[in-house]
This record gives structure tokens, C-alpha cells and sequence, in this order.
């Protein structure tokens, strides 16, 4: 039998694979974050509101609604045809799923992020700046994905089998993003200022904690939320 | 396979209400009744889908829901084919081999697709096949890690001559090399045919229950018309 890695791999591995052929919430999330950038930057009065201050917003809010799409997509193909039996019918942990589930999704958000932040950059005409401030943006991408995600899935799964999961899953989730959201916008604002790497720490730092405590408690909690 | 006293509530309705039945290596028991007898619910439990709320069912020596050294011992066929409509036959159940920890996956999947005659359209996205070759794929994916217990639920819908003969030797040879199985049908010719015992299963009770041998199959048709006309 697989390891809970191998399993989670397998299933990652899987999840990737569907959503490569039929690229239907990965071109709706696209879709969603490209007008919204432009919608944003229709409504913005750059005499009112510096870019550097705009920007950060637009990018966190288009992050978040975005990955929603692709959350309630990742356990919706599970329920079509009740595959999901499949899965928990195998013989893996049951964490081995939500660490699959979760695994696909994170590649999921971060493709959308690695379009998305070229193209909030260019409209805003924001400079990303020297290697440095590249390789703490890339970090604080990777870390705030890794927070979204670990709700994200825990939530996706636990809605999915509800009447309206599709509005269930953004009324749940949203709250508990909050604490991802404002230590990535603030931290996004000091990068895309040209601030110093040094300034931003200890918000990463907060973002560590949140990601090992929101990883810890959810793949503790899956398995509770799909046992009948 | 053994099953005692178990019970599967939800709310106050109990979906299955105290069934016992022992099942020895090799042994097919037909369970028969009408919709909403509690059948479905009967194999979710046996399958670990669903926990029991009262009683146990033990599956080569390990109570169920288990964990998953239970879950390795089962194929589960069921109404829902259980498969991914954007992977090929062959992906489903090489997948699922993988996930059942199969030492060669790719030969065992090979080998079931084979036994289901379904190679020529195993490189077919499922959802390009037909509701009777989904029924096949489904089928080849829950035998694919040569279960111990197989949960069949009114396995033969769907299926053409060639699918339900495919389906029958596949039986055949599980039965042969030692496993058991569990046939949900509401077909009475389907069912006694293969089977060792047989159940009429109403308000999620057996009502009848005993070996084949002993079956009249025309008196057992009359006398289940009538169980399920007072069920009804």
C-alpha cells in the first residue's frame, strides 16, 4: 500500500491531470482575475489612491475569489459519479486525500498567481524591483497559497455535500482568510514599495505560523468531515 | 465476511435494522428486495462508506469501518460508476491499483480490462463510452487488488450479453481463488444463479434467509412477489 505522501501524490497527481484536460475552472479563475484587474484599474482615480497602495488590495482580493473557484472545483469532480467513494474505499489515510486535494489546489492558485502578479504589475506600473524583492514576493506567494489552500480544501470538502456548496464554501472560508490576507497585503505593499526586505519579517513570520498551525489543524479535521 | 446484529440509523430511521449473516471464503449471498429495503445502505456499510450505529461487520478477521487494512480487502461495485470522466478506462483503474498498492499496476490493470473485454477502449476517456462500458470499467477498477469481499450493487445494469458474460466469469474466478461476495439485485434469475444463499431484505430487516440449495427458485419468486406486494 502507499505511503500517506505516496497516496497524497497519487491523488495530487490525478486531480492535476483532470483539470489539464478539461481546463475548466483554471481558465474561469484566469478569466475572473484578468477582468478584475481591469475592472480595478477602469475604477481607479490615480490621483486619489497611489498605486503602491491600490495594488496589493487588487491582488489579494483576485487571489482569493479566484482560488475559490478552483477550491469547490477540486472536491466537485470528486462527487460526480460518487468517485470520492473511490477514494475513501482505498486504502490510504484519509489525511493522505486532503493532503492530495490540497497539494493540486496549491499548484492551482499558484499558477494563477504567477499570471496574475506580471499583469498587476504592468497596469500599475508597479516595479517588482531586484532579485531580492522577487524572491520574498515568490516566498510570500508560496506561504500565503499555502494558508489559502489548507482552509480552502478543508472547507470545499465540507461544503460540497451541502445544498448551495457553492455559496457555503466563500461564507466559510472567507473569515478564516483574513488572517492569511493581511499579513500577505501588508507584506506586498512594503515589496511592491521598494521597501526593504527586513521590514516584512516578522509579517512573514506571522504567515509561517498561520500556514503550520492551518496545515496541523485541517489535516487533523478532514477526516471528520467526510466520515459518515 | 460476517455481519452481527448490525444496525445503520439515520435520524430515527433505521436503514438497516439488525442484520446477521456469516459468509465463508468463496460464498455468494443475493440479497433481493425492493427500493428503499435498506440494500444500498447494507453495502455502504460493509464497504466501510458508512459507520455502523449499532452491531459489528468483520471482514477476514477486521472490524469494519476499519482502517486500511479493512478497505484493502474490498471491491466495492456500485449504482455510481466511481470513475473520473477525463481520465481513459485505463487511468481509472491503473489509478486505483496505485491507490490499493497493486505490485505491478500497470499488468494488473491490463489483466482486469482484459477479463472485462474492454482493451480495445481502454485508452478512451470514460466519458466518451457507452453507460454498459463505464459499467465495465467500473467493474475491472473494484477487482483490480484481487479483493478478499465483493460488494456488488445490481452489477449486471447496463450490461450487454457479452458485459454480463464478462461480468459472470470475472465472478467466477474471484469465487474460485477464495473471495466472497455480496450481490445486491433486484433480478431473482441473476442473483440465484450465482449464489450460495439468498435474502429478502424489507424495512431493512432479512424477512427470508437461507442456503440456495434449500430455494425452489419458482416458489421463491412467489413468495418474494408477495413480501415485496406487503412491503409495498
Amino acid at each position: 500500500m502507499p505511503d500517506t505522501l505516496g497516496a497524497a501524490l497519487l491523488i495530487a497527481r490525478k486531480d492535476l491531470a483532470i483539470e489539464f484536460r478539461t481546463r475548466t475552472a483554471f481558465f474561469s479563475a484566469v478569466v475572473f482575475a484578468l477582468l478584475a484587474i481591469v475592472i480595478f484599474f477602469f475604477a481607479w482615480d490615480p490621483t486619489a489612491v497611489a498605486a503602491s497602495d491600490l495594488a496589493p488590495g487588487v491582488l489579494w482580493v483576485i487571489f482569493t475569489f479566484s482560488g475559490l473557484l478552483g477550491l469547490h472545483r477540486s472536491f466537485g469532480v470528486e462527487m460526480a459519479d460518487r468517485a470520492l467513494d473511490g477514494l475513501l474505499g482505498a486504502p490510504v489515510p484519509r489525511h493522505a486525500i486532503y493532503l492530495g486535494k490540497a497539494m493540486a489546489n496549491l499548484v492551482f492558485v499558484l499558477a494563477i498567481e504567477v499570471i496574475a502578479v506580471p499583469a498587476v504589475a504592468l497596469f500599475y506600473d508597479m516595479p517588482l524591483g531586484g532579485a531580492k524583492s522577487v524572491a520574498a514576493l515568490a516566498a510570500l506567494m508560496i506561504l500565503a497559497a499555502i494558508g489559502l489552500v489548507a482552509v480552502g480544501t478543508l472547507f470545499a470538502a465540507m461544503s460540497v455535500n451541502t445544498r448551495l456548496g457553492e455559496l457555503m464554501l466563500p461564507m466559510l472560508s472567507l473569515p478564516f482568510f483574513v488572517p492569511i490576507v493581511i499579513p500577505a497585503a501588508q507584506t506586498t505593499a512594503r515589496l511592491l514599495a521598494g521597501r526593504p526586505v527586513s521590514e516584512s519579517i516578522g509579517w512573514l513570520k506571522i504567515l509561517v505560523a498561520f500556514d503550520l498551525v492551518f496545515v496541523a489543524a485541517c489535516t487533523m479535521a478532514f477526516p471528520h468531515t467526510i466520515e459518515d | 465476511m460476517e455481519a452481527d446484529a448490525l444496525v445503520r440509523a439515520f435520524g430515527h430511521r433505521r436503514a438497516v435494522n439488525g442484520l446477521s449473516f456469516a459468509l465463508d471464503a468463496g460464498e455468494c449471498l443475493a440479497v433481493f428486495g425492493p427500493n428503499g429495503a435498506g440494500k444500498t445502505t447494507l453495502l455502504r456499510v460493509l464497504a466501510g462508506l458508512l459507520r455502523p450505529t449499532q452491531g459489528r461487520a468483520i471482514v477476514s478477521g477486521v472490524p469494519l469501518p476499519g482502517g486500511p487494512e479493512a478497505r484493502r480487502r474490498i471491491g466495492f461495485i456500485s449504482h455510481a460508476s466511481m470513475l473520473y470522466a477525463a481520465l481513459t478506462a485505463r487511468e481509472n483503474v491503473e489509478l486505483a491499483a496505485r491507490l490499493f498498492g497493486v505490485p505491478d499496476p500497470r499488468a494488473a490493470t491490463a489483466r482486469v480490462l482484459d477479463a472485462m473485454r474492454m482493451t480495445p477502449r481502454a485508452d478512451t476517456p470514460v466519458r466518451a463510452l457507452s453507460r454498459g462500458m463505464q459499467q465495465r470499467v467500473s467493474i475491472a477498477r473494484a477487482m483490480v487488488h484481487d479483493p478478499h469481499v465483493v460488494l456488488l450493487d445490481e452489477p449486471f445494469t447496463g450490461l450487454d450479453a457479452s458485459g454480463a458474460a464478462a461480468l459472470s466469469n470475472a465472478l467466477g474466478v474471484l469465487r474460485g481463488s477464495g473471495a466472497a461476495l455480496v450481490l445486491v439485485t433486484h433480478n431473482l434469475d441473476e442473483g440465484l444463479a450465482l449464489a450460495t444463499h439468498a435474502a429478502i431484505m424489507t424495512g431493512g430487516a432479512f424477512v427470508r434467509y437461507e442456503p440456495r440449495a434449500a430455494i425452489d427458485p419458482r416458489a421463491y419468486a412467489e413468495s418474494y412477489r408477495n413480501l415485496v406486494a406487503l412491503d409495498a
